[in-house]
C-alpha cells in the first residue's frame, strides 16, 4: 500500500541544487490536505467519563500539540473536529446535532468510546441513543470504556491519514450549492428522528402489536 | 452497627408510636427495618422526627414498586448530624393506580429534587411540591420508566445475564425487532405531522418575571429582567449540565438547574443486571472517583450477604479509596481554578499527579479510570510487583518499579510536595481570595436542611464525616481527623478539599506500611461465586465519597437480580442549594460556585 501521507515535498521535476531550498513542488491536494491535517482543531465539547480520559489526553503527558490539535475552541464555529466523548442520550441529542450543523465544513466526527459509537454498557437504557452514528457522519471511532489517551491519539492520527486521503476535486463541501443541515431531531413522547417521520406516520396507522416480551429468562446459573 | 446504636432507632421509633400510634405501624416484613407511616400523617410525623428526634438531615428518598402487591412505596433515610450513626428509615406507600403522598419539601428542602425524580420516573404526584415537572426525562416523555411494568424500546429480557442473542445460531439484536431501527418507542396512534413539542417553555415561563416586578433594592431605577441559559454545551459547566437563570442587571434573582442530559438509566439498568454485573457500572457513576462507587457497592451487598472481608482486602481498599480522593479533590481544585479563568495551567499540575495515581489504578486493575476493582468478599486482585513507569526516551523500553517503592515515594513525598506546591501557589493568591471569600456562603442549617453531604456540608462547619460518623472498613482503626471549615463560602470549599488531601495523605501513610506487613495474605475472602444470592430483604448502605455520601439502596427479592436499585449520588443532592447560594450573586460567580460545589454528571444525571 501506498504511503498515504507523503512527504510534502515530492517533486516529479528536477529541480536545480542550489534552488531545493527555496522552491517545493507539490500537488494542491497534498499541500491543502497536509495544512489542513496539521491544524485540526477539536470542539472544547465533553458528554461524559470519556471527556475526562479527552482532558487527560489535552494535558501534559499526552500532548495533543504534536499534532497540532491542542486548540480546543468552546464555539463550534471555530471547529474542525468534534470529538463525541460519551454517552449520547435522547435529551442530548438535538443539542449535538445542532452544534454539528452550526459547525464549519470541512468537519469531522469523532466517536471516542463504546459508547458514542454504538451505546456501549448503556446500549438499552431508554434515554440512551445507541451511537451517535444515527445520526451524524462519523469518521473515526475510537474503541474503549474509555480508551486510554494511546488510543485516541491514534484515533487523531487516523484521521489525519483520512484528511491527506482526500482529494480536493471530490469533497463535498466545493460542490454547488449549500450542504443540507441535519435535521434537528424533537423531543416528543420519544425522540423523533424527523427523518423517520414517515415511517412513524406509517407505524401509527398500523394495529398496535403487543410488546412482546421474550420468555422469562431463567435464573442464571450460579457458579 | 452496633448494639448501642441500633437501640438509639428502637427508642426513636418507640417514641413516635407513642405520640402518633396507630398513624405509625412497625415493618415487620422479613429483611426490612423502620416504621411504615400512614400518608395523611407523613408531614406531622416527618416534623416530629425532625425537631423531636433531631434526625435533621433527610439523606435518602427511595422509591419502590411493589407490583404484586399493587402499591408503591416512597423510603425516606434520615440522619442525626453531625451526632452521626445509622439512618431512621421510614416509609410511606401509596396505591399504584392513584399515586399521591404529601411532599416533604416543606420539611426538608432536601426532598425537592429527589420527590421530582420519583414523579418522573415512577409517576408519584407529591402534593404541595412547589415545582413538580420532569427532571431527568424531559416534559412530554411518554410514562414512567421505574415502573416495573414499563418497557424501554431495546427490550430483551426481564434478567441480565440473557438466555442467548444466537438463537438457533442466528444474531437476534435488540434494534432488529424495533421497526425504527433505534432505540425509540411511540405511543399507539402517534403522527408526527401537527406534533409540537413543549420543549422548554414550561421552564422559562416558570422564570419569567411579571412585568410589576421591581429590582433588588433598587426601587428608584428602572432595571430590566432577564433569562439567560447556560449549558448544556458551555466549558464551565463540568459536563452537560444547564441552568437557566433569570438576572436583574448582573444579579441573580432565580436560578433553576435542568438536568438529564447525560441520564443514563443506571438505575433501570441495575434491576435487570445481576449483583456482581452492577459493579462496573458504578465505576461510571462519578468516573472520577470510580474506586469509591465500587467501595460504597461492595459494603452495601456484603452486608446484606453478611460477608466478611479479610484485613488486606480492607487496606487496598482504602489505599485506593483515599488515592480516589485525592486525584477527586486535586480535579476539582484545578477545575475551580479553571472557572475562575485560569484556563488549564492549575488543571495540568492537577493532571499530572493523577496521572501517577492513576499508573498504579492502571497496573493493578488494568484500567485507568473504569476500575471494577472490588468483589463482594475482598478485591479482585492484589497489588502487582511492578509497575510499568513512563519511558521517557524514543526507544526507552517502559521502566519496571517496585510497587510498595512506587507507593511509598508517592504518598510520602511526591504528593505532599505537590500539595504544599498547589497550596503556596494558589491559597494566598489574591485573585482566589476576592473572587472565592464570602461568595456563595451556605450556612450550615440550610446546608443540612438542603441534605448537603460531604466536603460542602464541612465547609459550612459541620463536622460530619461517615467514616467517623458511621464507621465501616477499618477507618475506625486509622487515625485521622475529620476536616472541617467554618466560613461555608466558595473559599473554605476549596480550602476543605486541601485538607482532605492532607487527612487522606495521614490515611495512606498509615496503610502502605502496612500493606508490607500483610504482604500475601489472602485478598478476596470465600469461594468467588459468579453469582450471589442475596436474601430477601431491603438495606441502605452508605459510603464517604469524595463528593459526598453516596449511598444505595437495593431491595432484593431473593432473585440474582435486584429488585430495586437506588442509588444516593452526592452530587444530584449537593446541586439542591444552589439556587440557595446563587441567589444575590453576580452571574460570574455562579460558575464558581457550581465549580466549588464539585459535581460530576455521570452521577448527577445516573
Amino acid at each position: 500500500m501506498a504511503d498515504p501521507t507523503p512527504a510534502i515535498h515530492n517533486p516529479d521535476y528536477p529541480i536545480p541544487e542550489e534552488l531545493r531550498n527555496n522552491i517545493a513542488i507539490t500537488t494542491l491536494d497534498r499541500i491543502y490536505n497536509w495544512s489542513r491535517a496539521k491544524s485540526v482543531w477539536p470542539m472544547l465539547f465533553g458528554l461524559a467519563c470519556c471527556a475526562i480520559e479527552m482532558i487527560a489526553t489535552a494535558a501534559a503527558r499526552y500532548d495533543p500539540s504534536r499534532f497540532g490539535m491542542e486548540v480546543m475552541r468552546p464555539s463550534p464555529r471555530q471547529c474542525d473536529l468534534m470529538i463525541v466523548s460519551g454517552t449520547v442520550t435522547k435529551k442530548m441529542v438535538p443539542q449535538i446535532v445542532r452544534l454539528y450543523n452550526q459547525m464549519a465544513e470541512p468537519r469531522y466526527v469523532l466517536a471516542m468510546g463504546a459508547c458514542a459509537s454504538g451505546g456501549g454498557p448503556f446500549k438499552e437504557g431508554y434515554n440512551v441513543v445507541d451511537g451517535i452514528d444515527k445520526f451524524l457522519p462519523v469518521d473515526v471511532y475510537v474503541p474503549g470504556c474509555p480508551p486510554t489517551p494511546q488510543a485516541l491519539l491514534h484515533g487523531f492520527i487516523t484521521l489525519h491519514e483520512k484528511i491527506e486521503s482526500q482529494s480536493i476535486t471530490t469533497v463535498p463541501w466545493y460542490r454547488k450549492g449549500e450542504s443540507e443541515a441535519i435535521p434537528v431531531p424533537i423531543l416528543g413522547p420519544d425522540l423523533i428522528d424527523l427523518r423517520q417521520a414517515s415511517l412513524i406516520n406509517y407505524m401509527s396507522t398500523q394495529t398496535p402489536e403487543p410488546p412482546q416480551p421474550a420468555a422469562a429468562a431463567e435464573e442464571p446459573v450460579a457458579g | 452497627m452496633t448494639d448501642t446504636t441500633s437501640e438509639t432507632v428502637h427508642s426513636a421509633t418507640d417514641l413516635l408510636f407513642e405520640k402518633f400510634g396507630d398513624a405509625i405501624q412497625a415493618d415487620d416484613r422479613e429483611g426490612y427495618e423502620g416504621v411504615i407511616v400512614s400518608s395523611d400523617q407523613l408531614v406531622d410525623v416527618a416534623q416530629s422526627i425532625r425537631d423531636d428526634l433531631g434526625y435533621n438531615l433527610l439523606t435518602n428518598l427511595s422509591y419502590v414498586d411493589y407490583l404484586a402487591d399493587d402499591f408503591f412505596e416512597v423510603v425516606y433515610h434520615a440522619y442525626r448530624v453531625p451526632a452521626g450513626g445509622p439512618p431512621l428509615t421510614f416509609r410511606a406507600r401509596t396505591p399504584r393506580n392513584e399515586a399521591i403522598l404529601p411532599s416533604l419539601t416543606g420539611v426538608w428542602p432536601s426532598a425537592d429534587f429527589q420527590e421530582r425524580e420519583a414523579w418522573d420516573l415512577m409517576g408519584i404526584r407529591f402534593a404541595g411540591h412547589p415545582n413538580l415537572k420532569r427532571i431527568l426525562t424531559w416534559e412530554g416523555f411518554e410514562g414512567h420508566p421505574m415502573r416495573k411494568d414499563w418497557r424501554e424500546p431495546f427490550y430483551e429480557e426481564d434478567n441480565k445475564p440473557f438466555k442467548t442473542r444466537w438463537p438457533g445460531g442466528e444474531v437476534d439484536r435488540a434494534e432488529m425487532r424495533v421497526p425504527y431501527g433505534m432505540n425509540v418507542q411511540y405511543p399507539a396512534g402517534f403522527t408526527v405531522d401537527g406534533y409540537s413539542p413543549e420543549g422548554d417553555a414550561a421552564l422559562y415561563a416558570g422564570l419569567a418575571v411579571p412585568e410589576s416586578a421591581s429590582g433588588i433594592g433598587v426601587q428608584q431605577i428602572k432595571t430590566d429582567q432577564l433569562v439567560v441559559n447556560l449549558g448544556p454545551q458551555h466549558p464551565s459547566t463540568h459536563g452537560v449540565f444547564r441552568m437557566t437563570v433569570t438576572l436583574d442587571g448582573e444579579t441573580i434573582t432565580r436560578l433553576e438547574p435542568v438536568m438529564g442530559y447525560l441520564h443514563r438509566n443506571h438505575e433501570q439498568i441495575g434491576e435487570r443486571n445481576t449483583y456482581l454485573m452492577n459493579m462496573p457500572y458504578t465505576d461510571r457513576l462519578d468516573y472520577i472517583s470510580s474506586m469509591a462507587n465500587n467501595m460504597a457497592y461492595a459494603i452495601t451487598v456484603e452486608k446484606m450477604l453478611g460477608q466478611e472481608v479479610p484485613y488486606r482486602a480492607e487496606l487496598l481498599r482504602v489505599l485506593m479509596v483515599e488515592l480516589t480522593r485525592i486525584v477527586n479533590h486535586y480535579w476539582a481544585i484545578g477545575f475551580l481554578l479553571n472557572d475562575l479563568g485560569a484556563f488549564f495551567t492549575p488543571s495540568l499540575y492537577a493532571i499530572l499527579e493523577r496521572e501517577l495515581v492513576l499508573d498504579l489504578f492502571e497496573a493493578t486493575t488494568g484500567s485507568r479510570m473504569m476500575c471494577n476493582y472490588m468483589r463482594f468478599g475482598g478485591v479482585a486482585y492484589d497489588l502487582p510487583p511492578y509497575i510499568g513507569g513512563p519511558a521517557v526516551k524514543p526507544g526507552d523500553r517502559a521502566r519496571e518499579l517496585d510497587t510498595l517503592q512506587f507507593l511509598n515515594d508517592l504518598v510520602f513525598e511526591r504528593l505532599p510536595r505537590s500539595l504544599d506546591e498547589l497550596d503556596r501557589l494558589l491559597t494566598t493568591n489574591e485573585v482566589i481570595i476576592t473572587r472565592c471569600k464570602g461568595v456563595g456562603v451556605l450556612p450550615a442549617d440550610v446546608a443540612i436542611a438542603y441534605g448537603a453531604t460531604g466536603p460542602v456540608l464541612r465547609a459550612s462547619g459541620v463536622p460530619y464525616d461517615l467514616r467517623r460518623a458511621d464507621p465501616y472498613s477499618i477507618y475506625n482503626d486509622l487515625d485521622f481527623d475529620v476536616a472541617v471549615r467554618y466560613n461555608g463560602d466558595t473559599y473554605d470549599r476549596y480550602l476543605i478539599r486541601m485538607d482532605e488531601v492532607r487527612q487522606s495523605l495521614r490515611i495512606l501513610q498509615q496503610v502502605v506500611p502496612m500493606l508490607k506487613e500483610t504482604a500475601g495474605e489472602d485478598y478476596w475472602a470465600g469461594k468467588r461465586p459468579y453469582n450471589v444470592r442475596v436474601p430477601v430483604g431491603e438495606h441502605y448502605g452508605h459510603h464517604e465519597n469524595p463528593k459526598g455520601e453516596l449511598g444505595f439502596h437495593i431491595v432484593s427479592d431473593g432473585t440474582a437480580n435486584p429488585y430495586r436499585y437506588h442509588i444516593r449520588a452526592p452530587s444530584f443532592i449537593n446541586i439542591t442549594p444552589l439556587e440557595e447560594m446563587c441567589r444575590g450573586s453576580k452571574i460570574a460567580d455562579a460558575i464558581i460556585i457550581l465549580g466549588s460545589i464539585d459535581i460530576v454528571l455521570g452521577e448527577l444525571d445516573r
